[in-house]
């Protein structure tokens, strides 16, 4: 007999989703103008789980002239630690349906339920805490004598981390003073909605948050509203220069944040089983679906078969399916289009003569899936050492000197993140300072927090999010 | 009666003085028309060797020590001392304005260089932080310099609004490609030969003399550019340079202050690294 | 396979190949395999499977006949309401009880647990390798078919690595084809997670069969890192020889969920092939009646209580 998992599916009970769903405009759910509606879906199971209201021009117009009200008569006038309570109300309602938010997100996402109870949801109600403690201490923040907010800003999240993503843009805009009109992701409107309820909860005031579901028409009305300030964006690098070529000549400022080809460089020394385990979380932490990931595996050649052995061993022990399962370790890719995207690009792996490999893996008949899979043999030539796969898909290359895993890393356009893994501390410094990247983890990946940085270099965007740094980008004569 | 020996304005790249490629020069007029000289009007290929030789000086240069930073620019600080003569004299022909006031502009000029000098070993701490994760790593955050920055100063200074976008973007670690002033170009000049005898390593601030409204487009959409300093542009050209310039998300900022740490800051980028704390 | 020769250049060589062990990192992997959720059919396998690795262990200065008596019939059979619950892996006492238990288990069916014996002065270790060596001896002699040696951390943090090397030779050469040798590496003094996997790897190429945690009087003993960075050690032995290597934490695994981790550890490390109780023992007292009442109640359904489990 073997040690087999039995199902442990978290219930859904403690969720209760509407039928149906309108837009959160100056403190209510009120109707779209026009008729028009979208399933979002479960994607583990392609279940429709609600229909929402379809945001055109109009009720995103709606939606400014709601924040622009809330802003100059009510917002931008109170006293900064009032404003700052209403942050830490709505940091502990998270926290106290902080189960029903993990369940939601995984049922919207298809992430698995123990990455959105262990770290989607805490981290965004860790968000909502920081950013309440600066709304007095703005003055202190770095950002020059007279630290003012922008005024109204238009905020569009991606759908790989909807709740920490809108935590991350809705946060920091709330603390410094500003209001908010966030689009959700048109895949993942779900904890948005719930958010917009905890609003309701904590009594901030109406209009402060807006929130407009849609596609990137919607979107894209919101950019170029005349009465937005500030434009925060997080998705892919397409639509980032998008949006910087709209705002051009308008004078609003832009905070985005793109896509990304980390480089993850393991050195001959490295504490091996960790660095194993900082791999599999680098690339397969939300199903690949992260802008960080170390998607690029640089391996010391003189170490590379033993690693990755270890590494296929490790994957194996990956276990794919129901994200609503605690065990689950890999869960559903997030959309059709999603996942052909991967497919697509992996299948160049292939045609570009990479070695591909995956565990034997059963994958559910229904829903999106994509197993673990690594490619050996890439070369920096390679489409899949280049483009952003946004997938449970790994590309490894080798290096022979650690200036030449220094130039490979940097050797793509994109500079968000890259990890590094030696015991040798004076190596570790100095790869940290020669890597292009806003953040590097070295002996580490993937961590995430409220008073940490985060933001890319070159063509991974503008600005940063999170801590001193991230708050100034909400700051007029801040720093950026 | 002596005929006195007129200079020829020529570019500043890579640390030499070439002649724009194109063998081109325009004419530059004092404030009542009077011909005064012909500097180089540089073409979209010198632009591409400036571009060339800064990338090849960041290395070096972002490298260094703060500190032999700060030396260097207060070293070009002492060279611009002993050439203001030379400053105010180009400043008061071109601007038409009085020795005394074209003497003030060029003495901000040097006490900028000085000030920003102070700067270079100092951003990082006013700027940078430790960042009290809630888990045990050690995480910091430093601010870098962002690449090859292309500045396009005020156009109605000669010196000062030159030396204001420079001076920030250089001390920062950034290496730059400079296009003056289109009317007022023979300081830019004067002050690549004080740089030239400064220590600044070659390729570090490259400047061309030309036409903005020709050199501007090419800066905005050189895929090797990563900033631009866009105070000198008009509004046209600073939208037409923002939409070319997001094919590589180039850092586009315009200033209205000057003398400020967000003018370095602007032309940086935060890194944070993770460690974690064990035994 | 000869590894190592017992020189101070071959063991220093040998252990200063192994990878680093990075603390953080470590942790967060034991954590992370902390949060499976065991339920229904895998909890009652694992619930059974721990039964059956348990080293039931009393090591006390006030132990006497009757005590370790009492012990060996609850080994045998752990609830005697219900006969389908396996007997547990192994009787483990001090040498001078090894006798008693032996006689005791054989008389009352349990020919099939073995005895094993605390040797070489433990816990402490603090001994000549003569005494070390006649504490081993005695146990055998009395029917110990297990040795549970310690280290000798005083020689392992000062240097001496041949010292500790060539005791666990001595000690392996004593239990011959007698008896399985177990080396406890008192992790808790050994303190780093590096030292751990050094020290395993030392214990295995010296010639112990099992790598144990802890003696059960220091603490921490068996937490969930230091188990890990053991069945990782063992785990690499058999890809270097072919040889498998059992892993016995001790010391403060109490409930259920403790034991249930641990198996998660090794089913998630070492691989399946470690979950027989020839390569993995828990070395616990309390730990039996836990399992027992959670075996209660995945049977009856109810939650239930310490006087429906025998006190020992």
């Amino acid at each position: 007999m073997t040690f087999e998992y039995s199902p442990a599916p978290e219930s859904t009970a403690i969720v209760d989703i509407s039928a149906q769903y309108g837009l959160f405009i100056n403190g209510k759910f009120v109707a779209a103008k026009g008729s028009k509606t979208f399933n979002t879906i479960n994607p583990a199971t392609e279940k429709v789980l609600s229909k929402i209201a379809y945001a055109q021009a109009s009720d995103v117009d709606k939606a400014v002239v709601a924040a622009r009200s809330a802003y100059t008569k009510v917002w931008s006038k109170m006293a900064p630690q009032e404003r700052g309570k209403y942050l830490f109300r709505i940091a502990r309602i998270m926290q106290e349906r902080a189960r029903e938010f993990a369940v939601l997100e995984t049922m919207d996402n298809g992430k698995p339920i123990r990455e959105t109870r262990d770290i989607d949801v805490p981290l965004a109600a860790a968000h909502f805490f920081y950013h309440a403690g600066w709304a007095d201490k703005l003055k202190y923040a770095g950002a020059g004598d007279n630290p003012r907010p922008h005024g109204v800003v238009g905020q569009i999240i991606p759908w790989n981390f909807p709740l920490l993503m809108l935590a991350w843009k809705v946060a920091p805009a709330l603390a410094t003073g500003n209001t908010v009109v966030l689009k959700p992701a048109e895949t993942t409107p779900l904890t948005a909605l719930l958010f917009a309820e905890v609003c309701q909860q904590a009594g901030l005031p109406a209009g402060v948050v807006n929130i407009v579901t849609g596609d990137g028409a919607t979107g894209s009305a919101l950019v170029n509203h005349p009465d937005i300030d500030k434009i925060a964006f997080t998705g892919s690098t397409g639509v980032g220069k998008g949006i910087a070529r709209a705002i051009a000549g308008t004078g609003k400022s832009a905070t985005l944040e793109l896509g990304g080809k980390g480089a993850n460089i393991v050195f001959d020394d490295s504490p091996i089983d960790q660095t194993v385990e900082g791999i599999v979380s680098g690339i397969f932490f939300n199903q690949g679906h992260v802008c960080c990931a170390g998607s690029r595996l640089l391996v010391q050649e003189n170490v590379h078969d033993e690693l990755i052995e270890k590494l296929k061993r490790r994957i194996s022990q990956i276990r794919v399916g129901d994200p609503l399962d605690k065990n689950t370790d890999l869960g559903a890719i997030n959309s059709a289009a999603q996942l052909a995207r991967i497919k697509e690009i992996s299948s160049s792996g292939d045609a570009e003569g990479a070695h591909r490999w995956s565990p034997e893996c059963t994958l559910p008949e229904k829903g999106f899936w994509y197993p673990p899979t690594i490619f050996t043999g890439v070369t920096q030539a390679n489409r899949i050492a280049q483009e952003e796969i946004f997938g449970p898909v790994l590309s490894v290359l080798t290096f022979r000197t650690p200036q030449e895993a220094i130039d490979k890393a940097n050797n793509t356009p994109y500079g968000l993140s890259a990890g590094v893994w030696t015991e040798k501390g004076s190596r570790i410094l100095w790869a940290a300072k020669q890597l292009k990247a806003g953040v590097i983890w070295a002996n580490t990946f993937n961590k995430f927090d409220p008073a940490s940085p985060f933001g890319g270099y070159k063509e991974s965007g503008w600005g940063r999010e999170g801590g001193r740094h991230g708050l100034a980008a909400y700051l007029k004569g801040g720093e950026k | 009666m002596r005929i006195d020996i007129r200079k020829t304005y020529k570019l500043y790249i890579g640390g030499a003085f070439p002649r724009s490629e194109s063998g081109r020069t325009y004419e530059v007029t004092d404030a009542k028309s009077n011909f005064i000289a012909n500097p180089a009007q540089a073409s979209r290929k010198d632009l591409r060797d400036a571009v060339t030789a800064a990338r090849g000086a960041l290395g070096g240069w972002s490298g260094a020590t703060a500190f032999n930073r700060s030396q260097i620019l207060y070293r070009i600080a002492e060279m611009m001392e002993a050439r203001s003569e030379e400053f105010v004299e180009e400043i008061a022909l071109l601007e038409g304005i009085s020795r005394v006031a074209a003497k003030k502009q060029v003495d901000q000029a040097i006490d900028a260089w000085v000030w920003y000098s102070g700067w270079c070993d100092k951003i990082s701490t006013v700027a940078g932080s430790t960042n009290p994760i809630s888990g045990p790593f050690y995480n910091f955050t430093v601010p870098e310099s962002v690449g090859v920055v292309g500045i396009f100063p005020a156009q109605k200074s000669s010196l000062l609004g030159l030396v204001q976008a420079i001076a920030p973007v250089v001390a920062g670690g950034n290496t730059a490609v400079v296009v003056a002033s289109q009317k007022f170009p023979l300081c830019a000049i004067t002050l690549s030969e004080a740089l030239a005898t400064s220590d600044l390593p070659g390729g570090v601030v490259n400047i061309l003399t030309g036409i903005t409204s020709e050199l501007a487009p090419w800066m905005g959409a050189h895929m090797d550019v990563d900033a631009i300093d866009a105070t000198g542009l008009s509004k046209e050209l600073d939208k037409e340079v923002r939409i070319s310039g997001a094919d590589n998300l180039k850092r586009i900022h315009k200033f209205s202050s000057s003398d400020t740490p967000q003018r370095m800051l602007a032309f940086m980028e935060y890194k944070t690294v993770w460690h974690p704390i064990g035994i | 396979m000869q590894l190592v020769e017992g020189t101070d250049s071959s063991i220093r060589r040998f252990l200063k190949q192994l990878p680093g062990v990075d603390q953080v990192g470590a942790e967060s992997r034991a954590a992370m395999l902390g949060t499976r959720s065991i339920k229904t059919a895998s909890k009652k396998w694992a619930i059974d499977c721990a039964i059956s690795m348990i080293d039931l262990t009393t090591l006390e200065g006030s132990d006497t006949d009757g005590k370790v008596k009492a012990l060996c019939t609850k080994a045998v059979h752990p609830d005697p309401t219900d006969p389908t619950v396996p007997s547990v892996g192994a009787i483990c006492v001090y040498n001078d009880k090894v006798a008693t238990a032996r006689k005791h288990l054989d008389a009352i069916g349990g020919q099939s647990i073995p005895v094993a014996a605390v040797s070489t002065a433990f816990p402490s270790g603090r001994a000549s390798l003569e005494v070390k060596k006649q504490d081993t001896l005695d146990a055998l002699n009395s029917g110990a078919t297990e040795i549970d040696m310690v280290i000798d951390r005083g020689a392992f943090l000062s240097g001496d690595l041949v010292k500790v090397f060539t005791e666990i030779v001595y000690i392996k050469e004593l239990c011959g084809d007698r008896a399985h040798l177990k080396v406890i590496l008192e992790t808790g003094e050994l303190v780093t997670l590096d030292n751990v996997r050094k020290a395993s790897h030392l214990a295995m190429a010296a010639g112990a069969d099992f790598i144990k945690t802890s003696t059960g009087k220091i603490s921490p003993a068996a937490t969930a890192p230091v188990v890990l960075v053991m069945l990782e050690a063992v785990r690499d032995w058999y890809e270097m020889t072919g040889i498998r290597i059992g892993v016995k934490p001790a010391g403060g695994i109490r409930t259920t969920k403790d034991a249930i981790k641990q198996l998660v550890l090794v089913r998630e490390t070492a691989g399946e092939e470690w979950l027989t109780p020839k390569l993995f023992r828990i070395g616990a007292s309390a730990l039996l009646n836990d399992l027992l009442m959670q075996r209660m109640k995945l049977r009856n359904g109810n939650y239930a209580g310490p006087n429906y489990v025998t006190l020992d």
